[in-house]
């Protein structure tokens, strides 16, 4: 480890036994979230979310091709997400690294296990012919907590798109089918401090991270750990309530700007 | 590729009503990006590119170093989601091919003298794309090293002409790129007039290439008057925070 991290986690734990974080906010405080849909015109869907200075931009694409034999009456979705040099200093190109594979499988999982999209309306013509619906991740900058805005951007940009069926002559275009989303939220822990939407310092020095997705119900969607820190049974139950009051507020934020 | 389509009608007005001599609308954004050294955000028509640039740092891996002066890396990449048809994401031929002669005009313009065996990178992304990426990219590369305070002798800028329906134009559509008969960008430095990168596809005369060369020119100049006022946009709104 460089010198520093080392400094760095020294102050920002110093202020967190004051109970105060760097840039002011309260542990259970998010930065200031702002979403844009429909920003790419030739996507499907679109959407940018800025959490403080993190801004990540997800467009998806909808092509027609063939089922998995398993689900032969079911639309197909895949997910990608890719660190791009744009985004950090210490963003490489090249093919996606694990970083990048373990948030594009958790913003899928959240997408998928909760059933967002109403993959059985994407159906064709069954064993042949299935809407396939390519989301791409692009972060733009990343200044910390990249799988709340990753899986935000999704969520507003799979609920404004539009299914291209005119362009592949099978009738007029429509809304993709989407349920209510769920809103993920991510807390990480460093020392014995848990703290929500880590900003760039704090995701870097953290010990082990913990997302938490919830739907309106109020019930748990997708939960992801991370990193090679703990955490206390009584830590999990107090990230999930921080998770439940400001995914209420997200949704909130979500649904005005989508009108769904 | 003959088709039905008119790419000048009577009125000597094109599909998007542009005259023959007339640049798309184009926006221009400084300093866009937190994490970046420098960055921009620029609308030309429907493509939107954002860029940012990092450096002077040292260059990694070490071999890629120079001991004379900074290499200059600009990385073009199409975003999966800005073409009509989902491109596979990571670089291609193409894009491989656009990064180098990007990285080649900005080279020339740029003081690399001052900073030996560093690297300055240049990444520009795609995010939706309607013909003129690479002019769009360059141009934005040019604002965002302005941006980043990278020492250079001039802001670059770019800009096509072309020739649709028998006749040059200037900054070509997406129709017109796709159904018309030549494509020629062309970037420059605005102060001395030097070209700094120059392709060309399709057939012209002798007479018609330099009557597009004249035009594209003309273009860089107004497109550079928009990059200017976009640093200084920046800077102004600054003042008094």
């Amino acid at each position: 480890m460089t010198i520093v991290p080392v400094i760095k986690r020294d102050y920002i734990c110093k202020l967190a036994e004051q109970g105060r974080r760097v840039d002011g906010r309260k542990f259970d405080e998010y930065r200031k979230i702002q979403i844009e849909t429909s920003v790419v015109n030739k996507a499907e869907g679109s959407a940018r979310v800025k959490i403080g200075n993190t801004q990540v931009l997800t467009g998806i694409k909808m092509d027609v091709g063939e089922p998995y034999p398993d689900t032969p009456d079911s639309g197909v979705l895949t997910t990608a997400a890719e660190l791009i040099p744009l985004a950090s200093p210490d963003f490489e190109s090249g093919p996606p690294q694990e970083d990048a594979i373990e948030l594009a499988r958790v913003v899928d999982r959240g997408v998928r296990e909760s059933k967002v999209i109403e993959l059985e309306k994407l159906c064709i013509e069954p064993e042949e012919k299935v809407w396939i619906i390519f989301v791409d991740i692009h972060i733009l900058d990343y200044d910390g907590n990249l799988f709340d805005a990753a899986s935000l951007s999704t969520m507003a940009a799979l609920t404004t798109s539009i299914v291209p069926a005119s362009r592949f002559e099978l009738g007029e275009d429509y809304p993709l089918p989407i349920k209510e989303p769920p809103i993920s939220c991510t807390s990480v822990k460093f020392d014995k401090y848990v703290v929500i939407d880590p900003s760039l310092d704090e995701d870097e020095i953290a010990d082990a991270r913990l997302t938490v997705a919830t739907d309106n119900n109020g019930d748990i969607r997708a939960m992801q750990k991370g990193l090679n820190g703990s955490f206390t049974r009584d830590e999990i139950q107090k990230v999930i309530n921080a998770s439940l009051n400001n995914g209420r507020e997200i949704r909130k934020q979500l649904s005005q700007v989508t009108g769904k | 590729m003959k088709s039905d389509i008119k790419l000048i009608d009577d009125n000597g007005k094109r599909l998007d009503g542009r005259g023959i001599d007339e640049l798309r609308k184009i926006k221009i954004e400084a300093g866009v990006l937190h994490r970046a050294d420098g960055s921009c955000y620029l609308e030309w028509g429907g493509n939107k590119v954002v860029v940012a640039v990092y450096g002077p740092r040292e260059a990694i891996p070490r071999h890629t170093q120079n001991s004379l002066r900074a290499i200059v890396n600009a990385r073009y990449n199409m975003a999966a989601f800005s073409v009509e048809d989902r491109k596979r994401p990571g670089p291609d031929r193409r894009s491989k091919e656009i990064s180098k002669v990007i990285s080649e005009a900005l080279e020339k313009i740029i003081l690399t003298e001052l900073y030996p065996r560093a690297s300055i990178d240049v990444n520009i992304e795609v995010l939706d794309a309607e013909a003129g990426t690479r002019c769009a990219g360059l141009t934005a590369a040019g604002v965002a090293l302005a941006d980043a305070g990278i020492p250079m002798k001039d802001i670059p800028v770019a800009c096509a002409a072309g020739k649709i329906a028998g006749v040059v134009v200037l900054d070509l559509g997406k129709e017109e790129d796709n159904l018309g008969d030549a494509d020629l960008p062309i970037a420059i430095s605005p102060r001395t007039g030097e070209i700094l990168l120059l392709q060309m596809d399709g057939h012209l005369t002798l007479e018609e290439f330099n009557k597009a060369v004249d035009l594209a020119i003309k273009g860089c100049y107004t497109v550079s008057e928009i990059q200017k006022n976009a640093i200084l946009n920046k800077y102004q709104s600054n003042q008094g925070v």
